[in-house]
């Protein structure tokens, strides 16, 4: 019976402290990893005998403007269709240096996916065949996802946090 | 990268042409094929370079429609996105208003009633329904048939009309609220819902089969055309009617049932090959299988409540908020946005039409979403598209892209 307990045991066995902030929200197994191990842990995953995660379901970036050294987080998404189970791979990485390792070596999908999160976020994927902005204009010359761009005009005075949201 | 790419060429010049390298001193024609282009059903550019009348190479331009919907999402209260979500697939909105409610109450641990789910369950089958209907109609104008689209529009008006009678509103629905439906099935509902299934729509879509399953022209046009394997479909990230035309039974309703799809019957219809031909196939079982479900459904409706008892997250009814003081506060707090959603991280799938659509949700405690990241399903496949096409000819890559059933609003978001 392959669950969250025995994944947790295999990866942290095959990479100690490699691997690190397990969590379950909601039951879907998550933790992080360092850049420079992305890829090994995937492919892990991806070629383990038992596990088969086979498929990239997706991937995201997330800024977090106030977590010094790891503004940007780049989430990938696996799943192992055999088994039934996802798993969430987080890597935070800071903002001055956006770099993560590519996962389209493992999976052709991941090229458009690190396209749009490097368009809205900056991160750039290490060996990635065509990192060029996919949804935005290629002239553009800023990351529209981050947060310190905010929807509102900046200028508008009455529409305060307060009663009208973030 | 070098999986067993197959394409099964159609003669043997097919053969010759995918096989072919780019060579540096041959002249190619460059033909744009969109951005505003009848056979694109939306506007996305691809960029072909043929060698005659072969395509060697495609490059796709997309994004024409981009609307920021997730950096929109960071500033709306949850209720508010549901309008979003309602422009991505815009050819089943309710399949991804439900798949949105559901993402908001996983995250806040509400239990819909059984009523909900079973209606909610009818409203994304007829969604399913009329997505396919549309896609494999014009898949029939895209090879000259004109006919077939025009006589199963009928029936897509019906679905619609039923739309318009659970939630006022057509194409972008914005049906159903976080917590349940805003209001029951009315009886009219239930009888035009009801005259569809087990009456006018079988006879029409098995007219519809006849019409198209076994013409010669037709299968001419599509039988062993963008044929990719289920090891790249998988790679592709291909989910959906486009993955189990290869042979792949993943759907995420028997995965990871949601809103009780456990309760019903029904099979998952897979290709062999596939190819353009298995695509249309597998949508048309598809539509069989989801009138059996909408058929079970209505049957077995259960009594009881449409909304789950929840006041902070589902709007009181209007006559209690003229009349309650309790009813005037929740309304008041749930329309200002004053309550706040518990802090979460949540991913949730439904089987939209086109494969897997997905929610990726972070909420920090706030009133809006942190994060909020759609799987758009169309997106990560149609990057299959110019090693579906390669080696073929336009009229090929025209029926593939159509069969491929990309939404422009989804591809963009």
């Amino acid at each position: 019976m392959i669950n969250n307990e025995s994944i947790v045991e295999e990866v942290v066995g095959q990479f100690g402290q490699k691997v690190f902030g397990f969590e379950e929200p909601f039951g879907l197994l998550t933790f992080t990893t360092n850049a420079s191990d992305l890829t090994e842990v995937v492919d892990f995953l991806k070629n383990h005998p038992k596990f088969k995660f086979n498929f990239l379901t997706d991937i995201a970036g997330i800024h977090f403007p106030y977590n010094a050294g790891g503004e940007l987080c780049s989430m990938c998404m696996i799943h192992s269709w055999e088994n039934n189970i996802r798993v969430r791979i987080k890597v935070f990485v800071p903002i001055a240096d956006p770099k993560v390792p590519t996962l389209s070596t493992l999976f052709a999908s991941a090229n458009w996916m690190e396209r749009e999160t490097f368009d809205f976020f900056g991160i750039e994927y290490i060996g990635h065949p065509n990192l060029k902005r996919i949804l935005n204009m290629e002239d553009m010359d800023y990351f529209p996802m981050r947060k310190e761009y905010p929807l509102e005009d900046a200028t508008r005075e009455d529409k305060i946090d307060a009663l009208f949201g973030r | 990268m070098a999986e067993n790419t197959i394409i099964l060429p159609k003669d043997s010049n097919d053969a010759l042409a995918l096989n072919m390298p780019m060579v540096e001193d041959k002249q190619y024609s460059t033909l744009n094929l969109g951005p505003v282009h009848p056979a694109t059903h939306g506007i996305f550019q691809n960029i072909l370079t043929m060698d005659g009348e072969k395509i060697v190479d495609s490059e796709q331009t997309v994004g024409y429609i981009h609307r920021a919907f997730e950096k929109i999402a960071e500033r709306r209260p949850f209720y508010q996105i549901t309008t979003l979500t309602d422009r991505l697939n815009y050819c089943s909105s309710p399949i991804n208003n439900f798949g949105w409610h559901m993402t908001v109450e996983k995250l806040l641990g509400v239990k819909v009633p059984k009523r909900a789910e079973y209606i909610r369950v009818i409203m994304m089958e007829l969604a399913r329904i009329s997505d396919h209907l549309i896609c494999n109609s014009i898949l029939g104008v895209d090879t000259g048939a004109y006919s077939g689209f025009l006589y199963v529009m009928q029936e897509r008006e019906k679905i619609y009309e039923i739309y318009e009678e659970v939630c006022g509103a057509r194409l972008t629905t914005n049906m159903g609220r976080i917590g349940g439906m805003e209001r029951d099935l009315s009886p009219t509902a239930i009888a035009k819902i009801r005259d569809l299934v087990f009456n006018s729509f079988p006879k029409v879509w098995a007219e519809f089969e006849t019409l198209f399953n076994r013409n010669r022209i037709f299968r001419d046009r599509i039988q062993n055309v963008g044929a990719i394997s289920s090891t790249r479909a998988i790679a592709y990230g291909f989910t959906g009617p486009n993955l189990r035309a290869t042979g792949v039974d993943y759907d995420v309703r028997v995965n990871e049932p949601y809103s009780s799809y456990e309760d019903f019957e029904f099979e998952i219809p897979i290709g062999h090959k596939g190819d353009t031909f298995d695509r249309f196939m597998v949508r048309n079982g598809e539509v069989w299988e989801s009138l059996k479900i909408i058929q079970q459904a209505i049957e077995n409706l259960p009594e009881g409540p449409y909304y789950a008892d929840e006041d902070h997250y589902y709007l009181p009814p209007k006559k209690e908020v003229y009349s309650s003081m309790e009813a005037l506060i929740y309304h008041f707090k749930i329309v200002m946005g004053e309550i706040d959603a518990p802090v979460g991280e949540v991913y949730h799938a439904v089987e939209g039409g086109n494969g897997e659509l997905g929610f990726y949700l972070i909420s920090d405690g706030g009133r809006t979403p942190y994060r909020l990241h759609f799987r758009r399903p169309s997106f990560i496949y149609y990057q299959a598209y110019p090693e579906m096409c390669k080696g073929l000819t336009i009229s090929d890559a025209v029926v593939i892209m159509s069969s491929l059933n990309v939404i422009a609003g989804e591809l963009d978001a």
